[in-house]
């Protein structure tokens, strides 16, 4: 396809529009960089030269934080990790937490999770989707998407009690049940909009021209650039690479599903939103199999040395109540001088959490490998040479989320 | 388990006219934008503050102190939701019960609603039931001051709500 407008350097130094450059800060606070960060522009024209990224605007400290606070008080650092898909962080954590401390997660609660991981995975496609539209200039199919996400949020919040920081996993499972009518909420309202928001993305876009225009070709990255830059995710997957941590290491109850990982074959900006939109049926797909094989029992490992007794023997029995202080005074004991590594798929690729343990009730040290990092490293690649108003496309596409990417 | 494509077909002559595919999508948005109109029921924005959105069950909101039947706080100023606060915000001073039955109460309760991150962890940890929190979700005021909860401000408007027990 053909642009339209003079797309390359080469094509303004004909008609001498870089006779000088410009410097243009991009960020840290503009609306299209979804989060903090600051893109330093050397522009030619309209056609950016130099691209210097610069982030830790959204510096925390969360993994110093981590130092600081027992196993399960960490599950509130990883709420803050990717602010939009918060439950697949909690899952992480704990999962990695759980590796450390050699426990095995009952399956009612590794179902629960999965379904609540889809949940929150559906809500981040969303809140990437719909703003990466707005970026292009199409408004409207943000408003669907949004409704989207309020209803994921909506039920994330009917069972953990929180839109965004859920924090609802412990160490060795969850911190409650579901609640009642979980399974019809989700079957009866969430799922068939989850499908009829896709289709209307797609016919609403995949043969827009101008969406086509705007996405086709634009910020593409090869399999093996991909690879190198340590990207992982949906980005990965519409370079063509079928990596999903979910297949390839499959952790909870994915093992037990059916479902297909979509791939790209070009990797540009068109892919990754395709991709995240066949993903999120492929996720409608995993809760109704998981609500379908969901087992009966407890959502929490039966070990005393972790889990919180249940409130009836707190309440009732001294040794309840002894438990219920010890847990909660000086939290699980890891072993001593263990080192784990556990990844989860988060919405944006492989989420890893590495623990080092002293054997005290406090992590020694606490290190993510949080996805968009990789990612968003491959920026200035992918938009020196295209034009300024390619860079909103390709940074709501490639779904940085501020968060991950400073920690 | 399996790899699924994603195609992209060639835009046809029909597609790159732009036009037809264009009223198409204004199609789909037409008839969103009847449904919002004359469906009752779906319209998925609401007239805050006039009208509220029901909140779940077990939404967090401000905290609050269960009472006795006589009025004084179910606390027992354990300190395990102190302990267990990760941001570290609410402050406990215990004293000696005048009830022969309840060895300690708290003399003093505070919870910095600035720093709390509303995580539920003192609920989970409280051993009497004691700390829960309530729908309460409008928390802006006007001073830093007056989000340092003491322990009447825990205790009143019991009755408005309904907290996770």
């Amino acid at each position: 396809m053909k642009a339209p407008f003079p797309r390359s350097i080469e094509c303004e130094q004909k008609l001498d529009l870089c006779a000088e450059r410009m410097i243009l800060n991009w960020g840290p606070a503009h609306p299209a960089t979804h989060g903090t960060l600051r893109v330093i522009l050397t522009l030619e024209g309209e056609t950016i030269a130099k691209c210097d990224t610069e982030i830790g605007y959204l510096h925390r400290g969360l993994e110093k934080l981590a130092e600081d606070w027992t196993y399960n008080q960490c599950v509130n650092i990883s709420d803050r990790i990717n602010y939009c898909s918060v439950f697949i962080n909690n899952v992480g954590w704990h999962q990695a937490c759980e590796k450390l401390f050699g426990i095995r997660v009952p399956p009612r609660a590794t179902y629960l999770r999965t379904i609540l991981s889809e949940i929150a995975r559906i809500a981040d496609h969303m809140v990437c989707l719909g703003p990466n539209c707005v970026d292009i200039g199409v408004l409207t199919p943000f408003w669907y998407t949004w409704n989207l996400r309020e209803l994921a949020y909506d039920l994330l919040e009917f069972v953990t009690g929180a839109r965004m920081t859920t924090a609802f996993t412990r160490v060795g499972g969850l911190a409650a049940d579901a609640p009642a009518g979980f399974e019809e909420r989700v079957k009866q309202e969430f799922l068939p909009e989850v499908y009829r928001v896709m289709d209307e993305l797609d016919s609403l876009l995949s043969k827009n021209r101008i969406f086509n225009d705007r996405t086709r070709g634009v910020g593409a990255l090869s399999q093996e650039e991909a690879v190198s830059y340590g990207w992982t995710g949906p980005c990965l997957r519409a370079c063509g690479v079928a990596y999903d941590v979910r297949v390839a290491n499959p952790y909870l109850a994915y093992g037990d599903m059916d479902f297909d990982v979509p791939v790209g074959e070009h990797g540009d900006t068109y892919d990754r939103f395709f991709v995240r939109v066949e993903e999120c049926r492929q996720s409608a797909r995993i809760i109704e199999q998981a609500f379908s094989k969901l087992p009966d029992g407890p959502v929490n490992a039966d070990d005393k040395r972790v889990v919180l007794p249940a409130k009836g023997d707190v309440y009732g029995h001294i040794e309840g109540l002894i438990h219920h202080f010890e847990i909660v005074m000086f939290g699980p004991r890891a072993p001593v001088g263990a080192i784990c590594y556990d990844s989860v798929e988060g919405a944006n690729g492989e989420l890893g959490f590495t623990i080092v343990s002293n054997g005290t009730n406090k992590p020694y040290r606490m290190h993510v490998r949080s996805p968009c990092f990789h990612v968003f490293s491959a920026l200035p690649r992918l938009v020196t040479g295209r034009l300024l108003a390619d860079l909103p496309a390709v940074v709501a596409s490639l779904n940085i989320i501020a968060g991950e990417l400073d920690l | 388990m399996g790899v699924k494509q994603i195609h992209r077909p060639p835009q046809n002559a029909w597609e790159r006219l732009y036009v037809f595919e264009i009223a198409r999508g204004l199609g789909i948005t037409l008839k969103h934008a009847l449904l919002s109109w004359f469906k009752p029921g779906h319209m998925p924005t609401y007239e805050y503050p006039e009208v509220k959105r029901p909140l779940a069950e077990r939404f967090r909101g401000r905290h609050r102190i269960r009472k006795r039947e006589d009025g004084s706080p179910l606390c027992v100023a354990c300190y395990c939701c102190q302990t267990v606060c990760p941001p570290q915000c609410i402050d406990i001073t215990a004293e000696e019960s005048d009830d022969p039955a309840v060895m300690k109460r708290p003399r003093e309760f505070k919870i910095n609603l600035l720093r709390c991150i509303f995580c539920g962890m003192c609920v989970e940890a409280c051993p009497r039931d004691a700390i829960y929190m309530s729908h309460d979700y409008e928390l802006a005021d006007r001073t830093r001051e007056q989000l340092q909860l003491g322990l009447d401000d825990l205790l009143e408007n019991q009755d408005n709500d309904e907290g996770e027990g």
